[in-house]
């Protein structure tokens, strides 16, 4: 079927197989290789994009069902200039991240918890994180990266 | 300035943060334009004789290029253990999970419908699911062999004499479970033979180089006829050291389809096919005196290798380290390693001494609860002193520089010991259902340990950059960031003038690569060696040019040009400049560092409990660290790893382990099964600096990528355990999970009321 996805604010159009799931869209026709794919029953969450704003994790929706939406990858983040998002910045500044995999999920999945929790604390970040999985940090740098992107200061 | 020690944030971070990072199944090079998608046919059945396998009706499903078997394959034999491995199962599968048959297509959506399409005949056999089925040997793997043991070290028959004169002897068996590594990228792999005859192959690898020598053998080419390129690597934890059976299969197809292949496995088949870690059983006794004194100690270890030993340094690797950080004056140690039908057991952030310290704190603290003594006492009264190194422990291991004692207590009055210990008394005097646990683990751990040394090379350009080839690794530990520091202070070039570069055999063609956290001690005193034989070469073409002798020269590193020794104001050169007179165009030195000894880094944590009873779940309050890897070159990324080190340690205690049920079926075998450990399981991590240098390298660095996880795993799991022992409970296994802890506290009731 055709798809029509606005992805990171440039129209992707495509015949793509009806089964086709929106990270492959993604990767594969919108050529955006950023969002990774860590597990195939939606537990890890490294392929969290946003779709109009809120965070889904990409292999469990149908490019089908994100047609005629936008979606939001780690690649639309920063500036036309090449600026940082805050989120980004905050987690290079704390070592939120070691061998990336999980990262532009869990930036994603951070973008959205603090669009919906401006100044959260270190639990409410645990909490909002729960479903995005890291292997290397422990997570203490995650929080502590979404914690500054917040504005407030990192205390530990 | 100095700019070791001081906190850099990382040079490998942009390409990640803007761009996730170019991974293997990211790569989208000329080279594999057109290239086959592939998927491997796994057995789902754990032990069974194949009747035959048919793959005709998979062959004609649209998009597919090829179908091979073992029937098909022209290779040499497997070249690991004591038993030969297939690269594909042909006559027997012995786990689920084995590769049956490989299919490869032109788009990736067909792969799922083709491969259900090869028809494998499967004639099941009784499976041998655990250890204690394997030691058993009703039904054997191998029968030809005569034994499911596939390795014996150490003593054949114990000698209970060490024991004698023991006021009290303490004996438990104590499971170290078997755990999945589950690197967020599985694994993966795309291969391209060129027109040359050259093969490259890029894998999610820790170690290009012994991937490249195992390719080039297993196809029967010569290593220069093989590129291994290690693209950014999502995690690897010692999973992913070298290159697995499949890449030799997916090179072989790519030879014979005649165009490129890429391969990228599945969660559910990543957690029944990559190696998994630890599954040991292990049986210790420990005697001694009431004033707290350990007289003897005894470790039995079983390890479980899986249907094929690949990696049977494990169980000896435990042996050495037993005693961890006690002067036990006498020790008697032994291994065996048994086959079951379960996926093989490979190393895992650890590889061995994670199995020697659990068993040693455990028993530590059985020691103490048997004596009544608070273990932090006990410990205390049998840690090896200062001023007894270097240490040679009875088991062989000979340590370089320890401060046991500091670091336990700078754990302990950084925690608030003797307040955590009164408020466990408070609550336990007020019946509060919820009980806190306290558990402390000391850990010694050896890093470099494999003997071998690595490559270092640096480039001066006339333009003034540096450019750097380390034989290490990385996948995440920044170290590219810590070489370019080094190289910083050592030349005196800024750090953005300095590129690390590694990963790509025809760049860095003799290396081996990261495990075993050996990488800043070894990679890193390479590139020093590398950094001062440039120096060496610059000294002498600026004493040519400034016409003065090469012994009056001085590199000022705080300016980073040459200069005449006491004569400052006069005439300086340029790192470009010297650079500029080198033959060749550049100054270069590529090293082999290969005098580097295993070091010892060693530490403390204390874990903190909190106990539902009522429920049986555990939370992790705190956790308090000392994790001495002497000097410290980046805080930033060397605390990076302490924190992923204890967030995976006391995820084997709390929540994680790979279940099969009694005919070897996999019961954990994706991420909604498998407990990994989330954001909301896990505390703040709180650590304390100590820095204890060594003698064995040029830096007089250890190594920090596994420390906090073998210290994490005994200290969370021996809290738990002292949450329940008011309530009788004396040891439970890991992982303590509610359903664990409740079954424990229901038993010891029932002791209790009999």
């Amino acid at each position: 079927m055709k798809v029509s996805i606005e992805v990171n604010g440039r129209p992707v159009t495509e015949e793509v197989p009806d089964r086709t799931l929106l990270v492959h869209f993604l990767r594969d026709t919108a050529g955006l290789t950023g969002t990774n794919i860590g597990c195939d029953t939606t537990s890890c969450g490294a392929c969290t994009v946003l779709l109009d704003g809120e965070s889904v994790k990409s292999c469990t929706v149908l490019a089908a069902q994100a047609d005629g939406h936008a979606v939001t990858t780690v690649e639309g983040l920063a500036g036309a200039d090449g600026s940082l998002h805050p989120v980004q910045r905050a987690f290079r500044e704390q070592h939120g991240l070691q061998c990336g995999f999980c990262t532009p999920g869990m930036i994603m999945a951070s973008v959205s918890l603090l669009a919906d929790n401006p100044k959260p604390t270190r639990d409410e970040v645990r909490a909002g994180l729960e479903g995005n999985l890291c292997r290397c940090t422990g997570y203490h740098n995650i929080v502590s990266a979404v914690i500054d992107a917040s504005g407030q200061e990192v205390d530990r | 300035m100095s700019i070791v020690g001081t906190r850099v944030v990382r040079q490998e971070d942009q390409n990640l943060i803007t761009a996730g990072g170019t991974y293997v199944d990211d790569l989208r090079a000329e080279a594999l334009s057109g290239a086959a998608h592939a998927v491997f046919v796994r057995s789902p059945i754990a032990h069974a004789r194949i009747g035959g396998i048919d793959v005709s009706e998979a062959k004609a499903a649209p998009g597919v290029l090829g179908v091979f078997t073992a029937a098909d394959l022209g290779l040499g034999p497997h070249a690991a253990g004591p038993v030969e491995e297939p690269w594909l199962a042909g006559e027997v599968v012995r786990y689920v999970g084995e590769p049956v048959a490989l299919v490869l297509t032109e788009e990736r959506y067909q792969l799922a419908d083709a491969a259900e399409l090869v028809d494998v005949d499967y004639e099941p056999l009784d499976a041998v699911a655990s250890i204690d089925a394997a030691l058993d040997g009703e039904t054997l793997l191998y029968p030809e062999t005569g034994s499911n043991i596939v390795q014996v070290n150490g003593m054949a028959e114990f000698d209970d004499a060490i024991f004698e004169g023991c006021d009290v002897v303490v004996t438990q068996t104590i499971a170290n479970q078997r755990v999945a590594p589950a690197p967020l990228e599985v694994r993966g792999a795309s291969l391209a033979w060129g027109e040359d005859g050259r093969l490259t192959a890029w894998l999610s690898t820790q170690n290009a180089q012994i991937a490249r020598s195992q390719l080039a053998g297993s196809l029967g080419v010569g290593e220069e006829s093989v590129r291994v390129i290690a693209p950014d690597v999502g995690g690897g934890f010692g999973a992913k050291i070298g290159a697995d059976p499949e890449a030799t299969v997916l090179g072989w197809a790519a030879k014979r389809l005649g165009r490129p292949v890429r391969w990228v496995e599945s969660r559910s088949e990543n957690l029944t096919s990559m190696t998994h870690g630890r599954a040991q059983l292990n049986t210790v006794t420990i005697g001694g005196k009431r004033d707290g004194t350990v007289l003897a100690y005894r470790l039995d270890v079983v390890q479980d290798a899986g249907a094929y030993p690949r990696t049977l340094f494990l169980p000896t690797l435990t042996e050495l380290m037993a005693v961890g950080v006690y002067r036990f004056p006498k020790v008697q140690t032994r291994s065996r390693a048994v086959v079951t039908n379960t996926t093989p057991i490979a190393a895992y952030r650890g590889a061995g001494r994670p199995e020697a310290t659990a068993a040693v704190e455990r028993a530590m603290d059985l020691f103490a609860a048997e004596l009544g003594l608070d273990p932090a006492d006990v410990r205390r009264a049998n840690f090896i002193r200062p001023e007894e190194f270097p240490y040679r422990t009875p088991t062989g291991a000979f340590y370089d520089t320890g401060e046991y004692a500091a670091a336990l207590d700078k754990v302990l009055d950084t925690a608030g010991y003797a307040e955590l210990r009164a408020e466990q008394r408070r609550r336990r005097e007020a019946g509060d259902p919820v009980e806190l646990g306290l558990g402390i683990a000391a850990y010694v751990e050896i890093t470099g340990g494999d003997g071998g040394g690595e490559s270092g090379r640096v480039d001066i350009h006339p333009d003034g950059s540096v450019v750097a080839w380390t034989g290490s690794s990385p996948h995440g530990q920044g170290l590219g960031t810590s070489l370019a520091m080094l190289l910083a202070d050592r030349l005196g070039v800024p750090l953005e003038k300095i590129t690390v570069r590694h990963g790509d055999t025809d760049e860095v063609p003799k290396a081996i690569g990261t495990f075993g956290s050996r990488s800043l001690q070894l990679g890193g005193s390479a590139i020093r060696q590398a950094a001062d034989e440039v120096i060496a070469q610059a000294r002498e073409l600026a004493a040519n040019l400034l016409e003065a002798a090469p012994d009056d020269l001085e590199l000022d590193v705080e300016r980073g040009v040459w200069q005449v020794r006491g004569a400052p104001s006069s005439t300086v050169l340029s790192w470009a400049q010297v650079a500029e007179t080198a033959t060749g165009g550049k100054l270069t030195a590529d090293v082999w560092f290969g005098d580097g000894q295993p070091t010892f880094p060693f530490g403390a944590h204390l874990a903190v409990v909190e106990v539902d009873t009522e429920t049986g779940k555990v939370e992790l309050r705190r956790i308090i660290a000392v994790d001495d890897a002497g000097p410290i070159v980046n805080p930033l990324t060397f605390r990076g790893q302490r924190h992923g080190g204890l967030g995976q340690g006391a995820a084997q205690a709390l929540l994680e382990v790979v279940t099969y049920d009694e005919d070897g079926n996999p019961t954990t075998a994706t991420l909604a099964d498998y407990s990994f450990i989330t954001a909301v399981e896990l505390p703040d991590f709180e650590l304390v600096d100590m820095a204890t240098p060594t003698d064995r390298n040029l830096l007089g660095v250890k190594g920090i990528g596994e420390a906090a996880t073998i210290g994490s795993t005994p200290a969370v799991h021996n809290a738990v355990v002292d949450a329940l022992s008011a309530r009788g409970v004396k040891h439970l296994d890991m992982p303590t999970t509610p359903i664990r802890v409740w079954a424990a506290l229901e038993e010891t009731a029932k002791g209790n009321a009999q």
